[in-house]
């Protein structure tokens, strides 16, 4: 007996060893301040499916510190922290706007704290626009219990209640929106059934939060973002097989395709008269990622460049995954997700592409907002 | 890390205590007077344990096993397969929680693929995705389950047997009649979980050489169960929701033997399971709709001729028909839910033989032919057929001290494609070779090592599954290097059993198969890139005791130290502990019989572990460890004889993860009864 004595006291020595439940803090890193630039950024992490690690890094200019993951210690009171996959943010007046794609929330912040305020429940939301005081979420989920409704929609927001005020039907897995002139843009994808992928975008009517028209593009459309001519640039993903990914301009005056630019284009940002655009395409041929790199002037509609940043860390960067260009000095952000399982790196490239620093984020580091 | 130091200090402290104890021989001469009860005892005790056949298992394998079995097996708080394997040492389960939850289990950080599972001799096989969920397997009809690394310790075998890096036997009941014609035995447990689960288990003696046996089982709950997730700051605790299941399972079996006393055997399985996916808990989103249908069918049957007494030859065949519908309502297509329907086929022919050359050679030689075919309808879908044939040698060499076993692998693969591209052929050689040695006469101590290279290949998922496989993919190989002893003694005085088996292993994987991320989350691609390597110890520790003359303690206690690492080159996380792999890991469990009683208390402890590649503190996943209890009577008068079952598991109410976002139950119980007939 009295060796089962001594199991059960390696049992019970064993046993010691959980730790209290805690917050993970944030870390730390000095990068290079300038103090010129304004306050900073926020940078989404999107975190991969089902792991619940989506999280909120801020970078502050004037002190040069990258703050990684700050959400958690801020709001240690949201139960299961930020949520599943970051897939939007956006800053609104005062409020910072975080679509949280798998945990159909958006989540809102105050912007200069990122102190927690509140939360607008959408199932599926995707990405996020703002005009005249309200906020529009897009959204894959069709009517709930439904399965001949395929159909996303788009959900009017009251900015100060965090009410949903309208719904309007849109086409299959609407992604990116933008507004021109009392028209909102959303750009179908269709993803969930291919290779029936939609090649529209869906025009709504503000004032009426009616679609008044589809306009035909391609296939598998994703970004859509303004230039200052009132010209939408338009990414279409292709069918990942034979159907390329592609680039379109669509010119809001005619809500008529114009240009299509021929390049690869999963990601895009427009800084004044100039586009940033990449893509990382798959080659059976080399069993690689394939990644390119453009630079677009927005009113000409033409490549000027084949890189905007340095050859020898274009190489180092895996799968460039977020874009971000500074208004204030041209200042280039590219992330890098790596193989999504390990924590990305933000470099930030000035605007002749040489490297000024890089940083370690969180899980597939994703989406910028620049606070003003 | 402390308590890892304390605790391998303790175990170390006990064996040597016990070591001292030791003193009279198995067969020393007792008093006449007490002679009888004692030998009444010893008698119990060796059934009880059934010590007798451990040592004979443990010392003749040449490779590490571990087995559970009959009454101890019946004893283990445990529902299924799953719950039983992870008091095995070395052994990782993967387990998603729940009783509809996937449970899937990693021998020595070699990754779920590399393990085999064989039920009744023959491999259970998923062309897939190459997962054998053990939660599916119930512990109702089952003899015993043993682990063995590398192989099982045995030439005379198919030659699928040889191509796992590890293996998983499953030996469902097998009837064995004294005077009596027939046995039934109904069966029902109820607890946690809405579990309602009644069983039945028919055996018939048909002729002197012919029986029969029919098992059926039904298992419905609705899954349900609290779970907890806080950080100190929030708190919340939820109920588990669409984690319902209701499964059906029959088995039948004839089994017979010939004239010329050669073993026949044929056995069909059907398994139809509906259940919810309840998905991973994640902010804001705590239950989902997702729900899954199983319907598994399988025959097979098997031959032994003994009748030469130099050459033996075994027959295996085996069809396999496996149906799995997955519905997501929350992913609405042009054509209603997504809807994935997977059919599989496997036919599975084998043919093995053995030569005795000298009194102390084998020769074997194994031919298997297997056939692999799905279909899903998925878009693109290649519709791939697999043609496999297996071709192993192997001799062995027994003498009084040392045994050694060794051979060789051949595996031909073709695969064949209805649309698109195939994977095209494939042939590697992999070679085994264990030994064991005996050093000294009087000792039971032997010591043993072995080294195996062996792979898996490509699953039909890695390599054609629509937008993700990439059919240029080679084998993910493995190879293992273990040296380590057994040491067992048996007694009149306590410890009346001792047994001790230590291993210390050297593993690595290359070509380790992997999803690489392409243009976006929902794009990846399968690649060999990984490569891993682990460092390891399993040591396991099993003793009986009799106390006060009635009562009888088993004691076992189990260890894991795994250091696996990932050397990809250029990794970030290069040198760093692989995902949901403790450092340490251990199990206890203590058995009391007491007449018609018997007690079980069982621990598994899991250090702490890292949820993604880098072993950062986001990623950081706590320890857990579970206490479970169970008290069982049995009853008997006459033709009849029954036993009540009362458990009660997780203790302490631990909330914890095994896998992240997948909450496992807090304590929960089971009641059971079961009542048998025989005449």
């Amino acid at each position: 007996m009295k060796k089962i004595l001594i199991v059960l006291l390696v049992v019970i020595g064993f046993s010691n060893c959980r730790k209290d439940p805690s917050i993970v803090g944030h870390e730390e890193v000095e990068v290079q301040p300038d103090s010129m630039l304004g306050s900073g950024f926020y940078l989404l992490n999107e975190g991969n499916m089902g792991m619940n690690k989506a999280s909120l890094d801020f970078y502050d200019f004037r002190t040069g510190v990258y703050k990684r993951n700050i959400y958690n210690e801020i709001n240690p009171a949201a139960t299961k922290e930020l949520g599943d996959v970051g897939n939007d943010i956006q800053i609104y007046g005062a409020k910072l706007y975080a679509v949280i794609n798998m945990s159909d929330k958006v989540e809102v912040l105050q912007a200069y704290t990122a102190k927690r305020i509140g939360q607008i429940n959408i199932p599926n939301c995707r990405y996020v626009a703002f005009a005249n005081g309200k906020a529009y979420v897009s959204s894959y989920a069709g009517i709930v219990g439904d399965p001949n409704a395929p159909e996303g929609f788009v959900a009017e927001i009251d900015t100060a209640s965090f009410q949903i005020l309208r719904k309007v039907t849109v086409g299959r897995q609407p992604e990116e929106m933008a507004i021109v002139k009392n028209k909102l843009y959303v750009a179908n994808s269709g993803g969930y059934s291919p290779p029936n992928y939609e090649r529209t975008v869906s025009v709504v009517d503000l004032a009426t939060f009616k679609e008044i028209k589809r306009i035909d593009v391609a296939i598998n459309l994703h970004h859509i973002k303004k230039d200052n001519y009132g010209n939408l640039f338009v990414t279409s993903r292709g069918d990942y097989y034979d159907i390329h990914s592609n680039l379109f301009v669509i010119d809001t005056q005619t809500d008529k395709v114009t240009d299509s630019l021929n390049i690869a284009a999963e990601n895009i940002y427009i800084q004044g008269d100039s586009a940033y655009v990449y893509s990382v395409e798959w080659s059976y041929i080399s069993n690689k990622n394939v990644t390119s790199y453009a630079l677009i002037n927005v009113p000409e509609k033409q490549i000027i460049s084949k890189n905007f940043i340095a050859d020898s860390i274009q190489k180092q960067i895996k799968i460039p995954y977020g874009l971000a260009v500074n208004g204030t000095n041209g200042d280039i952000y590219v992330t890098d997700a790596k193989d999504y399982v390990t924590p990305g790196t933000v470099h930030c490239f000035d605007r002749a592409g040489r490297r000024r620093w890089s940083v370690t984020a969180g899980d597939i580091p994703a989406h910028f907002a620049f606070l003003p | 890390m402390k308590n890892h130091q304390a605790f391998v200090a303790n175990v170390l402290s006990m064996m040597l205590l016990l070591a001292a104890s030791q003193r009279s021989a198995f067969a020393q001469k007792q008093n006449d007077s007490t002679r009888h009860s004692q030998d009444s005892i010893k008698i119990r005790v060796l059934e009880e344990v059934t010590v007798r056949s451990k040592m004979l298992l443990q010392n003749k394998s040449v490779t590490p096993v571990q087995s559970l079995k009959g009454e101890a097996l019946q004893n283990m708080n445990s529902l299924s397969v799953a719950d039983a394997i992870r008091y095995f040492s070395g052994v990782q389960l993967k387990d998603y929680g729940g009783i509809g939850g996937l449970k899937t289990v990693d021998t020595r950080s070699l990754g779920s693929n590399h393990t085999g599972v064989f039920y009744d001799g023959v491999q259970l096989g998923n062309a897939q995705n190459g997962q054998v969920d053990l939660g599916k397997f119930s512990l109702d009809n089952m003899e015993e389950i043993s682990l063995y690394n590398a192989q099982r310790s045995e030439i005379f075998q198919p030659a699928k047997a040889f191509a796992s890096a590890a293996s998983i036997y499953l030996q469902s009941r097998t009837p064995e009649f004294g005077k009596e014609k027939y046995r039934v035995k109904t069966a029902i447990k109820t607890g946690s979980f809405g579990l309602f689960d009644p069983a039945v288990l028919w055996e018939q003696k048909i002729s002197r050489n012919i029986s029969s046996s029919f098992s059926g089982e039904w298992i419905n709950a609705n899954g349900k169960y609290k779970f907890r997730y806080t950080n100190g700051t929030y708190d919340t605790t939820a109920v588990r929701e669409n984690a319902d299941i209701n499964a059906w399972r029959a088995e039948a079996g004839l089994y017979g033997m010939l004239k010329d006393s050669s073993k026949w055997r044929v056995k069909g399985y059907f398994y139809d399971a509906s259940r919810g996916l309840p998905g991973a808990v994640v902010a804001n989103k705590f239950s989902r709709g997702q729900r899954q249908w199983d319907r598994n069918f399988f025959l097979q049957a098997f031959y032994c001729n003994n009748v030469n007494k130099r050459f033996n030859y075994l027959f295996n065949v085996k069809y396999a028909n496996d149906y799995m519908r997955y519905l997501d309502p929350d992913f609405v297509t042009t054509a209603g839910y997504l809807d994935n329907r997977y059919k599989q086929q496997e036919i599975y022919f084998s043919f093995a033989n053995q030569y005795k050359i000298a009194k102390w050679w084998n020769v074997a030689m194994s031919g298997d032919f297997q056939w692999n075919k799905l279909d899903a309808n998925l878009y693109r879908f290649a519709y791939p057929t697999r043609y496999q044939g297996l071709v192993s040698v192997a001799t062995d060499l027994h003498f009084n001290n040392v045994v050694v076993q060794g051979g060789a692998l051949q595996t031909m693969v073709w695969d064949k494609v209805e649309e698109y591209e195939s994977a095209g052929n494939k042939q590697k050689l992999t070679p085994f070779l264990s030994a064991s040695w005996k050093p000294f006469a009087k000792s039971n101590l032997r010591v043993r090592g072995f080294y195996k290279s062996i792979f898996r290949l490509p699953t039909f998922n890695d390599l054609y599954y629509t937008f993700i496989g990439n059919t240029s993919l080679r084998p993910e190989y493995t190879k293992q290097y273990d040296l380590g002893f057994t040491w067992s003694k048996a007694a009149n005085t306590n410890p009346v059993f001792i047994q001790l088996q230590v291993d210390g292993y050297y593993n690595t994987v290359t070509d380790k198969i992997v999803a690489v991320p392409t243009t976006n989350l929902y794009r990846w691609m399968m690649l060999n890139l990984g490569k891993v390597e682990v460092h390891g110890i399993d040591a396991s520790l099993e003793t009986s005791w009799k106390c006060f003359q009635q009562l009888v303690v088993n004691a076992t206690i189990k260890y894991t130290y795994q250091h696996a690492v990932d050397i990809t080159p250029d990794a970030d996380n290069y040198n760093q502990q692989i995902p949901y792999v403790p450092l340490n890991s251990g199990s206890a469990i203590v058995n009391m019989l007491w007449k018609t009683w018997c007690f079980n208390y069982s621990f598994i402890y899991s250090g702490e572990r890292y949820s993604q590649k880098m072993n950062i503190p986001v990623n950081y996943v706590q320890p857990w460890y579970t206490h479970d209890l169970s008290l069982s009577k049995k009853f008997s008068c006459k033709h009849f004889n029954g036993k009540l079952l009362l458990e009660v598991n997780n203790v302490f109410n631990q909330y914890y993860d095994v896998v992240l976002n997948f909450p496992m139950p807090g304590r929960y119980w089971r009641v059971g009864a079961e009542i048998g007939i025989r005449n």
